[in-house]
């Protein structure tokens, strides 16, 4: 082949809880850290607000892995919102191995909001465990992401 | 809980004639006479072949006054009770066809039952049986058109009032069967237990055989109940007793199955039996276990015998058939009694 | 209310298999909330069909709706103006909403997407309980309100079998005993001549066992005329 492929850069959607993973990414961002470009941030007043839905819709837009970031346990906010998520991201792992992709594209992450440094090592550590695994099949990267930008998701009857 | 049982007492029976005219079985004669009363248990083959069921009967050849023949017992497909009974029948052996709820609505229980009358079978034991999910068609639709309670109500109507259990008349007489039931002494609600056995006496049941009775104190406390009661004047307890193999067998049916007590000293003793005989000699072992589990059966049931209300005893092989006549013997039940 | 979950996603996609466009019908009734075919539940099977099989390269465009309630047809009847672009219909009623469409649509494919299970109770938050068979000759007065047509396995009328054991029933760790919870609530509430009762053989002809069955009330049914 003589179009040797250029590094995937994957994109990874991080639903992040406000009270936490949002203001961890805050820190990290103050005190001058990096994290990979591919995360596109999605800030929740809780992780308990991320549903099993809004996730497979990220991925059936050609989101390469969707992270949810909470409090730790046992320090939410709404008391159980980030068990919920925990619960929900591991219904999602279940599900994406039924559909035919892979159970790690998904991962619940636990931070607290002084944690910066951990949170950019939580992510770069998923990104890279995205980026071993590829991109998505659907992912636009492929050319198979079926939704056009813009439209709410591809079974919204009009 | 610990619930409040209000006080009971048996009503006079009125209407039900004395045993021996119910039914003109050996058993029943036996149970009328006052004989303590011995009953074996044959368990049909998984299979067509009749020479399992002689041998099984062989076994038990003068030893008891009538022996159990299953009805796909734990829910697993055997020879019908029926047919195994009428073999067991061929062999000198009076039979007890059990017969479950779980396999047959109420037109084929009764359909069934008219032809095993027909063909010389006297004695029946009523049961609701195992549930299917445990046996080997867990795929198995259920019946249970009727439970225990009704069958045993439906062939006490067919036997002393000549109908069906519809109501219609039976044209030459209903089939005059002895009808038993099971009863578990120690299942929950503990304190039910002695109610339910007055509900089976007065459902229709002439005799109960219960299930296996290892906890004698437990078991007296029930019969104290029962005969307070007045329950033991009109219904035969059978009680159902069977030797120990192992302390592995102990153990399991102390510790995993439902409704079965096995107290901690009867563990030890089988445990015993087998101190200082090496763990790789496991004849050796086996032996010392069987010989002392039918010691203790032999114990047991001379206690039980001495148990006011107790009418006979059930005893159960469980796959060890071979140990019912020394049992038997031990226990000074032998010779059975002619009458 | 009818309790039901979803059939496994590979289930769906072999009833699915040779259609191209599909309209996945949700239901708001009684499996909304029990979290099986509500307009959620549309979304998350459809979103995962269409994603499962464009990945087996055999893309079926899913697409969504739910209606108030399958089984009354002024709620299902507007689905018709657009059903004709749709190879099959899949529903996510329970057995009774599949066959009313079934029923309003006849010549189009309407295909279950879940096994309708029960009518029960959430005895907790994700799990949902049995509690009534639809026997026609309700005994719950002298039961104790505890049903022993559906929550006892063996059917039983006249006491616990002998597998009860602290309450537990025999056939599943996970369950009750019924007959347990029976004598304790009879005795309660001064049944115990009723407990001692043999209680007759249920005539089961109230039950399926008498064949289909219908409710026909004259008092509120619409005259001849009105139907027409």
């Amino acid at each position: 082949m003589t179009t040797e492929a250029k590094e995937f850069e994957p994109e990874v959607v991080a639903f992040c809880c406000r009270h936490c993973a949002y203001s961890a990414a805050d820190l990290a961002g103050g005190g001058r850290m990096t994290y990979p470009c591919a995360i596109k941030i999605v800030e929740m007043p809780c992780t308990g607000r991320a549903n099993v839905l809004e996730i497979l819709h990220a991925m059936e837009n050609g989101a390469d892995g969707v992270a949810v970031a909470g409090c730790l346990p046992g320090t939410c906010h709404y008391i159980k919102g980030n068990t919920h998520a925990r619960q929900r991201v591991d219904h999602v792992s279940e599900l994406l191995t039924k559909i035919g992709l892979e159970e790690m594209r998904v991962r619940m992450i636990h931070i607290s909001a002084a944690m910066g440094a951990q949170f950019v090592a939580e992510v770069t550590n998923f990104v890279e465990t995205i980026k071993d695994l590829g991109p998505s099949p659907l992912s636009r990267d492929t050319g198979n992401a079926r939704v056009a930008p813009g439209s709410e998701h591809a079974g919204s009857k009009p | 809980m610990n619930m409040h049982y209000p006080a009971f007492r048996m009503p006079e029976n009125t209407d039900t004639p004395p045993i021996a005219e119910r039914c003109d079985s050996k058993l029943a004669r036996v149970l009328a006479s006052g004989e303590f009363a011995v009953t074996g248990e044959v368990g049909p083959p998984k299979g067509c072949t009749t020479e399992p069921v002689r041998t099984k009967a062989r076994l038990l050849t003068d030893c008891v006054d009538a022996a159990n023949v299953t009805d796909n017992q734990t829910a697993v497909v055997r020879m019908s009770s029926i047919a195994a009974g009428l073999i067991v029948l061929e062999e000198g052996i009076e039979p007890i066809i059990q017969m479950t709820c779980r396999d047959r609505n109420r037109l084929a229980m009764q359909s069934d039952l008219l032809g095993a009358y027909a063909l010389g079978i006297k004695n029946l034991l009523c049961l609701s049986g195992d549930h299917q999910s445990g046996g080997n068609h867990p795929g198995a639709k259920n019946v249970h058109d009727i439970d225990s309670m009704q069958f045993l109500r439906m062939m006490k109507e067919m036997r002393d009032e000549n109908i069906f259990q519809c109501g219609e008349e039976i044209k030459g007489g209903g089939p005059r069967f002895l009808l038993g039931g099971a009863a578990n002494p120690f299942a929950d609600p503990a304190q039910w237990r002695p109610y339910r056995l007055a509900k089976k006496a007065l459902a229709g049941a002439d005799f109960v055989q219960t299930q296996l009775v290892y906890d004698l104190p437990k078991f007296r406390e029930y019969m104290k109940r029962v005969v307070d009661m007045g329950v033991a004047e009109q219904i035969k307890v059978i009680v159902g007793v069977g030797p120990l193999k192992s302390t592995g067998m102990a153990k399991y049916m102390r510790d995993r199955v439902p409704g079965m007590s096995v107290p901690d000293p009867l563990v030890e003793r089988m445990d015993g039996a087998v101190a200082g005989i090496d763990k790789g000699k496991k004849a050796d072992r086996s032996t010392a276990w069987r010989n002392e589990g039918i010691k203790i059966c032999i114990e047991q049931i001379q206690e039980i015998r001495a148990i006011d209300g107790v009418a006979g005893v059930h005893i159960m092989g469980i796959e060890w058939e071979e140990a019912i006549r020394p049992i038997a013997e031990g226990a000074g039940l032998l010779p059975r009694p002619i009458i | 209310m009818i309790v039901a979950e979803q059939k496994p996603l590979d289930e769906i996609k072999t009833m699915l298999e040779g259609c191209k466009k599909v309209l996945a019908v949700g239901c708001g009734t009684c499996v909304t909330v029990c979290f099986a075919g509500g307009r959620r539940e549309v979304g998350i099977l459809s979103a995962s069909l269409r994603m499962s099989t464009d990945l087996d390269g055999e893309a079926i465009a899913v697409e969504e709706t739910t209606v108030q309630r399958q089984c009354e047809e002024e709620y299902i009847a507007p689905l018709e103006a657009d059903l004709e672009e749709y190879d099959a219909v899949l529903s996510l009623g329970c057995g009774v909403g599949v066959q009313s469409l079934a029923r309003q649509f006849p010549g189009k494919r309407i295909l279950p997407a879940l096994n309708t299970k029960f009518m029960g109770f959430p005895s907790e938050h994700g799990v949902w309980e049995e509690r009534c068979q639809g026997c026609g000759n309700c005994v719950l007065h002298i039961t104790g309100g505890v049903c022993p047509v559906s929550r006892c396995p063996k059917q039983l009328f006249n006491g616990p079998c002998g597998g009860s054991q602290d309450g537990i029933c025999e056939v599943d760790p996970g369950t009750e005993c019924a007959w347990h919870t029976i004598c304790t609530n009879q005795l309660e509430l001064g049944l115990f001549e009723e407990m001692m009762k043999v209680q007759p053989a249920k005539d089961w002809s109230t039950s399926r066992d008498g064949g289909h069955r219908r409710i026909v009330r004259e008092d509120i049914r619409l005259p001849e005329i009105e139907k027409a």
